[in-house]
């Protein structure tokens, strides 16, 4: 097992929003986060990586304990995470984010060209400045800079948000291709049917817990998942 | 001496003011990307790398003098920097502002002790008070023209450290994004703390230079944090390189406006043209409206 989280809890000020989450995600998979708007997969993501202290629970990386720490420290332990809305540096070039993103990494010039390699549309776009980019340019930007840092656990927070249809698909086939590296993923979704294509696994988070879980394949057809992206209400709507 | 040279000797008077202001505007700027932190006590560190040449200069050469000052600020920068921000980050911004302007107060105070109201200067770098080179018909002092060079290496050096090397650029990513760059594994934390240090070492480095031309004396800090400030906004916030020309301008403004108006009037203009900047044009000079402005303080 890569990663492990158990019964974690966290929150704002007073508000718990994560209310006792258990999930693990094994060397080699893609493991598939789906949920709403607001189900507090963000935050997961966030205590996870150190952004945001877990009030309760554990984090295992690799058998090691990592919650509380800062985030700072979650490369040291291979696991980065690319956050909601890209945050790349938008004032600075291409060039300087991916080098960022390497900034632990001694080989970051090496691997600066294999990362080029992978996104020709960077290379073309080297010494421009990020904030410049298209938002499909960005998110293979923050795909890159997170590569940079030559991870084993890949956490992608809708990496799919706000991207046209084709875009889309390319990040999709991006991430399947990152676990052919051997880059393990969890992979934080809306679009739970294109995240089921290419996910193993996958959990299903509603109001700060997860309540379904199992192969993606099985859930792909399971009206629970519909159900939990569309409200407690919607059986009786729709049947 | 002709128009032209009183000209010439007013636009070089103020460069040498204005380069110290753009200094201090430097510092505040490297300060406020790193932190959000507007330091009023920027000043104070021009004063204290003054005074601690000063009496450091008594038993060393000037050189060593200067290096050590510098230095010694700098570990001073780092060090208010741990003792009263790195706690206090969940504090407002406003908060850690004001503990600023009381850091300022205190660090005076402290000067006072240590140093009387006396007021101390550096030899000349070279020469003396009385040697002077003349350029196009106006009387220079060779002191000004080592204020003129240091800075000119201080802002060149910087702004190579910014761009081209990993610290540097991790600095500007802290600026950009905190959180992305905490992610890409940049200790947050002791950028802050380097962004302290290296401001105060620039002020320090300013006040050893401008000592034998303006004196140092343990109330100079305020006026110039005000006027680095002034620099700051008239660049645009949150760029450290355009305050270099926000501080050329405050400086020649400044000395033109001895030539014309009351001497007493000295500081209005700086303040004058705070103001209009902060009512017109909050962004700066070459800030855009939508990027970072005074505003969001």
């Amino acid at each position: 097992m890569l990663l492990q989280v158990k019964n974690l809890r966290c929150g704002y000020g007073s508000l718990e929003v994560v209310h006792g989450v258990s999930l693990h995600v094994c060397a080699g998979e893609i493991v598939g986060l789906l949920g709403a708007n607001g189900a507090g997969k963000s935050s997961l993501m966030k205590s996870i990586i150190g952004l945001m202290a877990p009030w309760h629970g554990g984090v295992w990386m690799n058998g090691r304990r990592v919650a509380g720490q800062p985030a700072w420290r979650s490369i040291s332990n291979s696991m980065v995470l690319v956050p909601e809305g890209r945050q790349i540096f938008s004032d600075m070039t291409v060039r300087e984010n991916l080098l960022m993103g390497g900034y632990h990494n001694p080989d970051r010039g090496m691997d600066l060209d294999m990362v080029l390699d992978r996104f020709p549309r960077l290379r073309e776009r080297i010494a421009q400045v990020a904030g410049t980019l298209s938002g499909g340019e960005q998110q293979m930007l923050a795909l890159g800079r997170a590569l940079m840092a030559r991870p084993k656990m890949l956490l992608l927070d809708e990496p799919s948000m706000g991207l046209a249809p084709l875009m889309v698909e390319m990040v999709f086939a991006e991430i399947r291709a990152m676990r052919d590296l051997g880059v393990t993923i969890l992979l934080v979704e809306q679009n739970a049917t294109a995240t089921l294509q290419i996910a193993d696994r996958a959990y299903v988070m509603e109001s700060g817990e997860i309540i379904l879980e199992g192969e993606a394949a099985e859930l792909l057809h399971n009206p629970e998942v519909k159900r939990a992206y569309l409200g407690k209400g919607y059986k009786e709507v729709w049947e | 001496m002709g128009d032209d040279s009183l000209f010439l000797q007013y636009l070089l008077s103020g460069i040498t003011k204005g380069s110290i202001y753009a200094v201090v505007a430097i510092g505040f700027n490297l300060i406020y990307s790193a932190t959000g932190v507007l330091n009023f006590a920027q000043g104070e560190f021009v004063m204290l790398g003054g005074m601690i040449a000063v009496t450091l200069c008594a038993f060393l050469p000037l050189p060593v003098a200067v290096a050590a000052a510098v230095v010694i600020v700098a570990l001073t920068g780092c060090l208010l920097e741990i003792l009263f921000f790195r706690k206090l980050r969940h504090h407002t911004i406003m908060h850690m502002i004001i503990i600023t302007i009381g850091l300022s107060i205190v660090i005076q105070e402290v000067a006072l002790h240590l140093w009387d109201e006396k007021v101390r200067s550096l030899p000349y770098f070279s020469g003396s008070e009385v040697s002077s080179i003349r350029i196009f018909g106006a009387s220079v002092s060779p002191q000004v023209l080592w204020v003129l060079g240091t800075v000119a290496v201080v802002v060149v050096l910087l702004h190579a450290f910014l761009r081209y090397t990993l610290q540097g650029r991790a600095m500007r990513a802290c600026s950009s994004n905190p959180d992305a760059a905490m992610l890409s594994g940049i200790n947050i934390s002791n950028m802050r703390t380097l962004s302290f240090g290296l401001s105060a070492a620039l002020g320090a480095l300013a006040g050893c230079v401008i000592s034998p031309i303006t004196m140092t004396h343990y109330e100079m800090g305020a006026p110039l944090a005000i006027k680095g400030f002034a620099a700051a906004i008239l660049g645009g916030l949150g760029n450290p390189m355009a305050s270099v020309v926000g501080g050329l301008l405050i400086g020649v403004i400044e000395a033109f406006s001895v030539s014309k108006l009351p001497a007493a009037y000295n500081d209005v203009t700086a303040f004058a043209l705070l103001l209009l900047m902060l009512f017109v044009r909050p962004h700066g000079l070459f800030g855009s409206p939508s990027g970072e402005s005074v505003r969001e303080v």
